[in-house]
This record gives structure tokens, C-alpha cells and sequence, in this order.
């Protein structure tokens, strides 16, 4: 699996939500993404893809749709 | 000698908005003149500790050079080394004043030396740099910026909280000349509403009734000292708090922007809150956005890597409480202070089953305006009621 794929398997998991089709949806004004979705959404990107990300460089503006996310994954990746 | 205190009078606005022209002619143009700034930020944070106030004045520049060398030390140590044991000594060290004034009042008849107004909110900054130097996030700290950071002006004494990244870039930023006459035309948008707000509203909520009905509430008293009259100190103190901090908040922010520097905002209607975590987001903004980034998540993340407890409701509970209880003994040492956080704590817990069970039965159950309508209303009263502990108008009633 790429980054793409891994980071939409998370969310999926996190949400119940399959989000290939709307990668600019908001996950934090839909709710669908509260603090301790995020904090395990950082620690699986921890575990599944190396992608080391510390709590305070969450800065929500910059995460909060699938394709940020996966962008922010595949550089840091 | 002359003592001015930040919002206080009209006098206040006066004197500091003639004092920051020549800095606003500068932005105008592109240019923003750091020494003038400087000078004119000292003298007025220097006036607000004249005459009676001189000791929390000294207190103040202790402190500043204190956080000053804890930072610049470990931002050195951070470039070479990170171990746990010296973070968690330096983040202890730097809350050390704070935990020193807040215990003190608690311990005996006297306030401590080191106190000054506004001491909490520096130390939210300065904490704040130290996590992200540990997360390296921070990665240049100059400490010139750091000192401008600490002390700007316009929130010193009661925020907002601003991030130190989010300041500096601010900071080395000039707004154009458009951006620049938009900031400004908000600025006199939120000093008026300011006004209205904490001369006004607050005023009449706070100066006019508030010490009205708490006399009555005094007097009448039924069941467990409770009564009419208590309900509308409650309503009434909720209305004040509200209007008099908001309003407060809105001149700091409007003096921010009038300097160039986007301050985030305090308040966002928190009384239209569908619920407590809601509340949450609206109320207070920077400092519960603090709470959140710095110990929420911080021990959520703790919890949930090194596999504590394995369920995720449970974490988030443990979460809460620390959270909260934290924020309860940072208003204060005393019983009011505590339970407020408890209480939040408990009401966020609940509020959650609630919105797994609304989860799980979202065909069952109804969603329309009138729902929503008693969803504000039930968070308004549960937020007043927290508010009625807040005060310690109970203490006064029950203990004293």
C-alpha cells in the first residue's frame, strides 16, 4: 500500500468512513475527527508509515481534510 | 506619579492609541518601527506598575529574566540532547512562580512576592515554547522575539494566548497597505463592540445588579441558603463574566491588530453552544485551545502510546479529568476553583456518552430546530450553573 492508501485506511478506520472520493472534506467542522481521533491518527501514521509527528506541530488549519493529511504524510514520510 | 491600568478608562485608550501613531503611519508605509515599539510597549507596561503596584513590578522583570534563562538553556541543551527527566524538570521549573502564587494565598493571610498581574498568562507562553522545543517544532528560537512574545503589550495582562510561531511570523511580517486598513477597520470595529461590551453591558450586569442580588440572595434564604434570587445572581454573574472578559478581550485583540499583529480571538458566541464540548470551543478560545494542544492531547498521546489503558472511552476520561482539574487549580487553590473543574469534567463525560448514544440511534431519534433550540438551552444552564460555582458567591453563602 502507498501513503494515499495507508492514510485512507486509517481514517476509514478512525471515522467509518471511506473518504477516496472526497479527499477535501473537512474532518473537523463534520465532527467526524475530534482530539482523540487525531492523537490516534497521529500515532498510526506513527507506527504504519515512520511518519513522526509531534503533537504540537498539529496545527488544524493544515490537517484537516484526507488530502492535507496525505500530503503532510508523504513529506515527512 | 500617574498609574495605568490596561482597558480601564477612556483615558487609557487615549493616551495609548496617540502613543502607537507613529506606529500605525509606519505600518501604513511598510515599516515597522521596532524601537519606537519598544520604547512605547516599556513605558506603558511600566505605568500599570507604578506607585502601590511597584513591588509586582520588580516581581514582573524577576520572572521575565528567569523564563528568559530557562528557555535560552534549553533550547542550547535541546540542540545536542533530548531527554525526558530535564524537560519535565525545566517545564516544573517554569511553572514553579505560578504554583508558588497560587499556593500561597491558599496556605495563610498573605499573597506571595512573586505574584503580578497577568503571571499566568506568561507562563502559558513560556510553557509553551518549552513543549514545542522538546517536539522541535521551535527549532530557531531567537530570544529577542521570544522577550517581544512574552511581553506584548496588548494582552500582558489577561491574554489572549497567542503561539509563539504564529506571533513571530506575524511579527517579521508587514502587512500591506490593504491588509493593513482591513486590520485597522476591524480594530474600530472591536474597540466600539469592546465597549458596549465591558462599559456598558458589563456594567450594568456586574456594577448595577450584581452586588443588588447577591444581597437579596443573602437575605432570602430557603433550602440550603438557596432561592429565587440566587437563580438570578447566577444568570445575571453568567452575563457579566461573559460581557466583561469578552469585552476586554476584543480591546486586546483590536490593539493587536492596531500594531500589526493578528491576535487570535477569545469568544465566538459561546452561549449559542449545541453543548459542552461545543462551549468549549467558543468560550475562552486560547486558553481552552491550550489546554487542549498542551495537556489534553499531550496525555491522551501518553496514555495511548505507551498503552495505559486500553480503552480509548476510558483514555479520554482520564484525559478530561486531568484536563480539567488542572484548569480548576490554575484559577486558584480553593474548593469553587476545584469543583468548577470537576464539574466541567464530569459534564464533558456525560455529554460524550450522549453523543455516542445520539450516534448509535441517529434514525430513532429527532433532529429539527426546536431540538437544537433545547440543546442550546440546556448547555446554557448547565455552563450558568458552572459559572454560579466560579464565582464563589457559594462560598460566601454557605461558609462565611
Amino acid at each position: 500500500m502507498d501513503t494515499k492508501e495507508t492514510v485512507l485506511a486509517i481514517l476509514n478506520d478512525l471515522t467509518g468512513e471511506d473518504f477516496a472520493a472526497n479527499l477535501d472534506e473537512n474532518l473537523f467542522e463534520s465532527g467526524l475527527l475530534d482530539s482523540m481521533d487525531t492523537v490516534q491518527l497521529l500515532l498510526e501514521l506513527q507506527s504504519q508509515l515512520g511518519v513522526d509527528v509531534p503533537v504540537s506541530e498539529f496545527d488544524r488549519s493544515q490537517w484537516d481534510t484526507p488530502a492535507k493529511i496525505i500530503a503532510k504524510a508523504s513529506a515527512t514520510a | 506619579m500617574i498609574n495605568l491600568q490596561p482597558y480601564a478608562d477612556p483615558k487609557y485608550f487615549v493616551l495609548l492609541l496617540v502613543a502607537l501613531l507613529p506606529l500605525m503611519i509606519g505600518l501604513y508605509y511598510g515599516h515597522r518601527l521596532r524601537i519606537y515599539e519598544t520604547i512605547v510597549s516599556a513605558a506603558f507596561i511600566t505605568l500599570m506598575f507604578t506607585g502601590a503596584k511597584w513591588q509586582q513590578g520588580v516581581a514582573l522583570i524577576a520572572y521575565v529574566v528567569y523564563q528568559l534563562l530557562l528557555v535560552a538553556g534549553y533550547a542550547r541543551y535541546r540542540q545536542t540532547k533530548n531527554t525526558t527527566p530535564v524537560f519535565v524538570s525545566v517545564v516544573a521549573l517554569s511553572i514553579l512562580p505560578l504554583v508558588i502564587v497560587k499556593v500561597t494565598p491558599a496556605l495563610g493571610p498573605n499573597q506571595s512576592l512573586l505574584g503580578f498581574l497577568g503571571i499566568s498568562y506568561l507562563t502559558f507562553k513560556a510553557v509553551q515554547v518549552l513543549m514545542e522545543l522538546r517536539d522541535g517544532t521551535i527549532k530557531q528560537l531567537s530570544l529577542g522575539m521570544f522577550l517581544r512574545f512574552m511581553l506584548f503589550m496588548p494582552v500582558i495582562s489577561s491574554g489572549p494566548i497567542d503561539r509563539y510561531r504564529r506571533f513571530a511570523q506575524d511579527y517579521e511580517q508587514v502587512p500591506t497597505q490593504s491588509d493593513y486598513v482591513a486590520m485597522l477597520e476591524r480594530a474600530v470595529w472591536y474597540l466600539f463592540l469592546g465597549f458596549f461590551y465591558k462599559f456598558i453591558l458589563g456594567y450594568v450586569f456586574g456594577t448595577l445588579w450584581l452586588p443588588r442580588l447577591a444581597q437579596a440572595a443573602m437575605v432570602h434564604r430557603g433550602w440550603l441558603d438557596l432561592s429565587p434570587a440566587l437563580g438570578l445572581y447566577m444568570y445575571d454573574y453568567a452575563m457579566y463574566l461573559f460581557f466583561d472578559f469578552a469585552g476586554y478581550s476584543l480591546f486586546a485583540v483590536a490593539l493587536s491588530l492596531v500594531m500589526g499583529i493578528n491576535t487570535p480571538m477569545n469568544f465566538n458566541r459561546p452561549f449559542q453552544a449545541h453543548n459542552i464540548k461545543d462551549f468549549w470551543n467558543r468560550w475562552h478560545m486560547t486558553l481552552s485551545f491550550w489546554f487542549r494542544d498542551f495537556i489534553f492531547m499531550r496525555v491522551t498521546f501518553f496514555i495511548m502510546k505507551h498503552k495505559l489503558i486500553k480503552n480509548r472511552i476510558r483514555i479520554s476520561q482520564v484525559a478530561y479529568l486531568i484536563n480539567f482539574l488542572v484548569m480548576g487549580f490554575w484559577h486558584g487553590v480553593t474548593w469553587y476553583y476545584i469543583v468548577y473543574g470537576l464539574f466541567h469534567a464530569g459534564a464533558i463525560i456525560i455529554n460524550d456518552y450522549w453523543l455516542r448514544f445520539k450516534k448509535k440511534h441517529r434514525k430513532q431519534l429527532p433532529h429539527n430546530r426546536w431540538t437544537e433550540a433545547l440543546a442550546i438551552f440546556i448547555t446554557f444552564n448547565v455552563v450558568c450553573f458552572s459559572f454560579l460555582i466560579f464565582s464563589g458567591f457559594l462560598d460566601t453563602l454557605w461558609f462565611k
